[in-house]
């Protein structure tokens, strides 16, 4: 539009209008033909089977029927389940963040050289490749049923978190405190004490809390694949058509991450 | 004595910082070290301990040499080489007990250290020091709860903890305000004479420098320019050291601000 063609049309009043997100027209409306292609093609073609799914509604509402008024009766299943599950999370959280805290120097490019460096990211790296299921069921075809495949489970995936989030905290740390540590002539596990954990040790704690409390809700998970805990008891409720019984799992679950989320929460708030 | 003979130091591939540096310290005497940024002042100190490699040359403390040192040796020759450095460099969230104490962690055993059951006369020796510089009473306060010049206090206790044989100072005074500075100069003076240490300071601030030390050392571009007692050091030299360098104070005299000026026209 040129100057004088603008003062021609609208000589008073000035318009002004949001420039578009994408401003080449070609590729604007380029990218929407391509999503609603996109979208036609995956439901034209998935299969979805639309009788199927009506006839499976009424069975879901019978499920959810059945599951009312949940069923706490068998008590002391729901308590061995939760103290298992529970024991499985402490231990699996108390040695995770054991033994993240060495990967975590092995895996901070500062305070590590290069090939300890490699071994530790690739120790993170492979601990967090698989979701914990995954991870479960590998280590119940290993170990055999049971809290230990949970336990080792649980240990695996703490160590991928919190070792990874330690080692990048480790990187940032203010390293004038370590270069006064080596001035006074301390060796390297020396400075690491002083110099290095002094520095990483909130975030240490807030992740721990964090771990455990990620770990209660994972030792549910694991433990439908038969690694011990309350997810086992949970997926015998299912497969005997206890629903009221599952439910009220499902209820103690909600139940517990809540509590756990309020204590974590309130002790990383201390800390910090 | 401190003797540095024909020090040099360079980055990569980049020109040299430090060019065939000598110095020689003798007996207790309070140096500074006088220079514009980037002459190489911190690099030289830095040296010494060897929180940097020398590229060559040599640095003999009390007749041992400090280059080439390795492992253990580096260590147990670094213990006898206090520094302090400009941020202070405290472990904030230990205890300034913790702190002082830190001073000793190349003479005690990894146990202790990691334990803090440090033998009983380094803790007297750490009372008997924060009472020198007025810090005894904080024993047991974090050190991050202090103020900039009782955290520099205590980074001065923690290299006499070291029971050095040299201090180094690497601008301590700078993150400081003008009076506290001038305290913390006047300690490392008095703490010098009372200790027979010498001490070598990097400084920005000459009329402290004149002031509070024995010797003025002037470096520019990694050579040593001026050498002499503070009342030589006159305009002359003040202009060989600071001389025809930009400041950021000046403004619209230097090429870049004209640049950013006719890019903002």
């Amino acid at each position: 539009m040129t100057p004088d063609k603008t003062t021609a049309d609208v000589p008073s009043v000035r318009v002004w209008k949001k420039p578009p997100f994408i401003a080449n027209p070609w590729v604007r409306y380029g990218l929407m033909a391509v999503t609603l292609i996109y979208l036609y093609w995956a439901f034209s073609t998935l299969p979805f089977n639309w009788t199927r799914i009506a006839e499976g509604l009424p069975r879901a509402a019978q499920i959810f029927g059945g599951a009312f008024p949940p069923s706490f009766e068998r008590g002391g299943l729901l308590w061995t389940g939760f103290k298992e599950s529970f024991q499985i999370a402490f231990l699996a959280t108390l040695l995770g963040v054991f033994l993240s805290v060495p990967i975590a120097v092995m895996a901070a490019r500062n305070v590590a050289p290069l090939p300890v460096y490699l071994l530790g990211r690739t120790i993170i790296i492979i601990s967090r490749s698989f979701h914990p299921v995954i991870v479960a069921i590998l280590f119940v075809a290993a170990v055999g049923f049971g809290p230990l495949a949970g336990i080792l489970t649980l240990t695996l995936y703490s160590i991928g978190f919190v070792a990874k989030l330690l080692a990048e905290e480790i990187e940032e740390i203010d390293w004038g405190q370590v270069e006064a540590m080596r001035s006074v002539g301390a060796g390297y596990l020396k400075m690491l004490v002083y110099g290095v954990f002094p520095q990483i040790m909130p975030r240490q704690i807030g992740l721990s809390m964090y771990q455990l409390d990620s770990n209660l809700r994972a030792s549910a998970v694991v433990g439908i694949v038969g690694a011990g805990g309350i997810g086992g008891t949970l997926m015998n409720a299912f497969g005997r058509y206890d629903y009221d019984f599952a439910f009220a799992i499902l209820l103690m679950i909600i139940g517990i991450i809540l509590v756990s989320e309020g204590i974590s929460g309130w002790v990383r708030k201390k800390v910090w | 004595m401190l003797e540095i003979t024909n020090l040099e130091k360079r980055y990569g591939r980049n020109d040299p910082v430090l060019k065939g540096l000598n110095l020689r310290v003798e007996g207790s005497s309070v140096v500074s070290i006088v220079g514009a940024s980037g002459a190489g002042k911190s690099t030289m100190l830095r040296c010494i301990n060897r929180l940097v490699e020398p590229t060559s040359g040599s640095i003999k403390l009390n007749g041992h040499e400090l280059v080439n040192l390795r492992g253990s040796e580096l260590r147990r020759a670094r213990r006898r080489i206090g520094m302090v450095f400009q941020g202070f460099n405290l472990i904030d969230r230990l205890s300034v007990m913790e702190n002082v104490l830190s001073g000793r962690l190349g003479y005690v055993s990894f146990f202790q250290a990691l334990t803090r059951r440090f033998p009983q006369s380094d803790i007297d020796r750490a009372f008997s020091l924060m009472e020198r510089v007025g810090i005894a009473h904080y024993a047991n306060k974090r050190a991050d709860q202090l103020s900039g010049g009782e955290r520099q206090r205590v980074a001065v206790v923690r290299a006499l903890m070291q029971e050095p044989e040299i201090l180094l100072a690497d601008e301590p005074t700078a993150s400081l305000d003008p009076k506290t500075s001038q305290q913390i100069m006047s300690l490392l003076q008095t703490l010098a004479s009372e200790m027979s240490l010498p001490v070598l300071i990097n400084i920005h601030n000459v009329t402290q420098a004149r002031m509070y030390t024995d010797r003025i050392v002037g470096m520019r571009h990694g050579q040593m320019i001026f050498d002499g007692a503070p009342k030589e050091f006159n305009q002359d030299a003040l202009d060989a050291i600071y001389g025809g360098i930009e400041s950021p104070e000046e403004d619209g005299a230097d090429p870049e601000h004209q640049t950013t000026q006719e890019a903002l026209a």
